[in-house]
């Protein structure tokens, strides 16, 4: 895609280091005269932005660590930690420390923001296809990277959320079989999450942003080979279809990466906690449970995926069936290039797939939202209900059992049982005392009667059913509970995980042997130059 | 189509982001119009020099600051006891005054500032004597953290029946509602409704999650905490004086950040416009 190189040495001493180390040519070659397709809109903008928040990420990064102190230790004079008091240090005293503390905490989820719509251009666009899976498996390693990232630094303030997100993560990694117990305790450094825990993890969070940008390296490299992907998913035939990088994308991308700074300072300098959770002001406490333990926006989908599996499946619990789902929603990006059948790149020119893509952005968000919800919480209206069922009047018939072997306790008890039903008992009731005492009664003749009481939850039902059994009076009161169905947050994100990965693994594979796609145009030129003004940049 | 989604997925988002779980039973606290709110709020000083007063004659009895020294209260940009030098126009005379005269003070050092060093050696600090090594009682200095009011995590148990008096440094953030929700927890004390069975050692409050709070009802009558200036100590003003300190101890900062912020939307505004004329200058010639 670069062709041979058109960098011209100006100066004696660019001739002299040019000849040495063509680094200038590199950086000509690279992002000057580096041809870019004419039709990119501003879904094609994020690579710079996210460049842009690495290096912003790294720098507040460094200044930072060099004020934070990773110690469990209690700190002097106060209950909290010594890391947790060098958060507070670094907001207070540090010069400008809350904006460069701001910046970066804040810049995790403008990192992921870029990050998620930098994917989902990539998705919609086809830009994983041939020949760029190696651009695109370098892109979901730099993800996978970035999550470790966060992770690993939302531990490092030592609040609440902090702890007992750690927690859960290194319990998740506990659920592999035969070595999880071994990997858990290696990476906690200990038996449980203590300062061991939280130095590694300021080590791994200082060490993984560079690993990133290593690979960020790969990334653009292997852009640069295959040349970039475009809108139209045709691939560039002439120079007609390219302009220069600069100043043509330079300029786009600088427009671009202003206006999402002016939604970063907003959120730095007018809301920098909105992202974050409250807990997480609380140092850490191993004896408390936060009511709800949540991780932080960008992980909701998939920690929803992670809780949606509440059942086991032969010898694979629920536990580890969530772990391998969760892991298997970003190891599915990986082979996604094999996964789509469709020759057809832009999924502008695919009708049926660009539904299901849109159907595929709501359903992760939606996942994000049932990842932030409580999973038992039940979306539908629900009336519960339960029937009292007694006999009015009758005699009531008292039988004693008594065994000397447990063992015959349930035998014994049935026989009683069925002994007073025999003798027209009607209702029977067994109260056991020890394991070889019991007492069954029994009521014989009296009237049938029935009453239903009905509630709104679960607790109302109890209140109304004791009422009513008081109301009653009888000595013997069946009670029947209706168990309506109940659509938890866990059964919606059970249909949303489906779709997750059947959208991957179903609609993708079948979608692109059947469908009939649009009429895609010829050349990049063509679709730019015939355009009417009219619908010029409807799409973006 | 996709621009219609896009909008659509955002509000979504803006919903997801929402504080998940509000579903305790607590009652959602009441919003007090406080003057930092917003954009362009700031701290009212009077306000957080009298809840500076209600924590240290009521709150700190049990609650620490740990994450503060005094001379914060004598620092740039907001702290309530910031003093400026300024000069006398009848006598000449340098003075030391807590008002700053329009733009003529200039702020003192809070070593320097008596208002900070008088709080600050009020409180007695333990500390090392270097002479003989053995621990010592000394007043405090600007330069010392507040006094915690007990020496550890297990004494402050100890003596409030294995309940902790949470740290207030960071209370607003660390609280859904934040200053709202503090003002609302001190005015929120009563008879639990009918039905709702009593915990022993503990107090109604219709604000805490749960309702059943360790914490005794800390303002109780009027007058409780002694104000300097004229302003009545009713307890809904305490209360929200209390809030309105605790806003500015958790977030002293807010007025360069707010003004800073400012300055770089603006900034940002500029270079947004500049950087979009470039673009259309660049590509005028270009169809894409």
């Amino acid at each position: 895609m670069s062709g041979p190189s058109t960098y011209v040495p100006q100066t004696g001493f660019t001739r002299w280091l040019d000849a040495r180390l063509p680094i200038v040519r590199l950086a000509h070659d690279s992002f000057v005269a580096y041809p870019t397709p004419r039709n990119l809109n501003y879904w094609y903008t994020f690579g710079a932005i996210l460049s842009m928040m690495l290096v912003v990420q790294i720098i507040t990064g460094v200044v930072l660590a060099m004020h934070y102190v990773a110690s469990t230790g209690v700190h002097t004079g106060g209950y909290s930690s010594i890391a947790f008091a060098s958060v507070q240090r670094i907001d207070r005293d540090v010069p400008y420390g809350w904006l460069i503390q701001n910046i970066h905490s804040v810049g995790a989820s403008m990192f992921f923001i870029a990050v998620y719509v930098h994917m989902f251009r990539g998705l919609y666009y086809g830009s994983y296809k041939a020949p760029r899976e190696v651009l695109w498996i370098l892109g979901c390693l730099i993800y996978l990277l970035m999550v470790a990232t966060a992770f690993l630094g939302y531990t490092l303030p030592w609040g609440q959320m902090s702890f007992w997100g750690a927690t859960v993560i290194t319990n998740l990694l506990g659920a592999v079989p035969v070595v999880g117990e071994s990997i858990k305790n290696w990476l906690m450094g200990g038996f449980s999450i203590d300062n061991p825990t939280l130095n590694r993890f300021f080590s791994l969070h200082y060490l993984l942003p560079f690993v990133i940008a290593g690979v960020t390296v790969l990334h653009v490299w292997a852009l640069h080979v295959t040349g970039q992907n475009n809108p139209a998913g045709v691939p560039v035939k002439s120079a007609e279809d390219t302009v220069p990088f600069t100043p043509y994308a330079t300029m786009k991308d600088a427009f671009a990466v202003v206006l999402f700074m002016l939604m970063f300072a907003a959120f730095v300098f007018f809301l920098p906690d909105a992202l974050g959770h409250t807990d997480n002001y609380i140092p850490a406490n191993p004896l408390v449970t936060p009511a709800h333990i949540v991780p932080e926006w960008y992980l909701l989908p998939f920690y929803a995926i992670l809780r949606a599996i509440d059942f086991n499946v032969g010898p694979i619990d629920s536990k580890l069936g969530g772990v391998i789902l969760m892991f298997a929603a970003i190891a599915v990006l990986f082979v996604l290039p094999w996964l789509d059948t469709s020759s057809v790149r832009s999924m502008r020119y695919r009708p049926i797939a660009r539904i299901c893509f849109v159907i595929f952005v709501v359903v992760s968000i939606a996942l994000g939202w049932a990842g932030a919800q409580n999973p038992s919480l039940v979306l539908n209206p629900v009336e519960y209900r339960a029937d009292l069922n007694w006999a009015q009047g009758g005699a009531l018939r008292v039988a004693e059992v008594q065994v000397s072997d447990p063992g015959q306790m349930d035998a014994a008890i049935e026989a009683s049982t069925k002994e007073l039903t025999d003798a027209g008992a009607s209702y029977t009731y067994v109260a056991r005392e020890s394991g070889t005492r019991a007492t069954v009664s029994g009521l014989v003749g009296g009237e049938m009667q029935t009453q239903t009481v009905s509630a709104h939850s679960t607790d109302e039902l109890e209140e109304a059913v004791a009422t009513a059994k008081q109301g009653v009076g009888a000595p013997i009161v069946e009670v029947a509970r209706h168990t309506p169905f109940e659509f938890t947050v866990t059964r919606l994100a059970q249909l949303l995980t489906a779709y997750y990965f059947a959208f991957f693994l179903i609609i993708l594979p079948l979608l692109g042997l059947r469908e009939t796609p649009g009429r895609v145009p010829d050349t990049i030129a063509k679709a730019v130059l015939s355009r009417q003004p009219k619908t010029a940049g409807a799409e973006a | 189509m996709l621009r219609r989604l896009i909008l659509a997925a955002a509000a979504v988002l803006a919903f997801a982001a929402a504080p998940a779980f509000a579903e305790t039973e607590a009652e959602h606290p009441e919003n007090y119009p406080f003057s930092f709110e917003g954009v362009f709020g700031t701290y009212d000083r009077a306000s957080v020099q009298r809840g500076f007063a209600v924590y240290s004659q009521v709150c700190a009895a049990c609650h620490a600051l740990e994450h503060m020294s005094y001379r914060n209260l004598g620092e740039l940009p907001d702290g309530p006891f910031l003093a400026y030098r300024v000069t006398n126009e009848e006598t000449g005379a340098q003075e030391i005054t807590l008002t700053p005269h329009g733009h003529h003070g200039k702020p003192v050092d809070p070593n320097d500032n008596p208002y900070v060093r008088s709080i600050a050696e009020a409180a007695t600090i333990s500390a090392i004597d270097r002479e003989t090594g053995q621990p010592t009682d000394r007043p405090g200095r600007p330069s010392d953290r507040f006094r915690s009011p007990f020496p550890n995590e297990s004494a402050a148990r100890l003596a409030n029946g294995g309940a902790l008096p949470p740290d207030l440094s960071v209370i607003v953030n660390a609280r859904h509602g934040g200053a709202d929700y503090i003002r609302s927890l001190l005015l929120g004390y009563g008879e639990p409704p009918a039905g709702v069975e009593v915990v022993e050692g503990k107090y109604y409050n219709r604000y805490f999650p749960g309702g059943w709070i360790a914490m005794a009802p800390p303002l109780v009558v009027e007058g409780q905490a002694s104000y300097s200036d004229e302003t009545v100590a009713t307890i809904d003003q305490m209360a929200t004086d209390v809030a309105h300190f605790l806003e500015w101890a958790a977030d002293p900062k807010m007025a360069h950040r707010k003004s800073m912020g400012f300055s770089v939307m603006i900034f940002l505004l500029l270079l947004a416009g500049l950087t979009y004329t470039s673009y259309r200058l660049v590509w005028r010639n270009e169809k894409h």
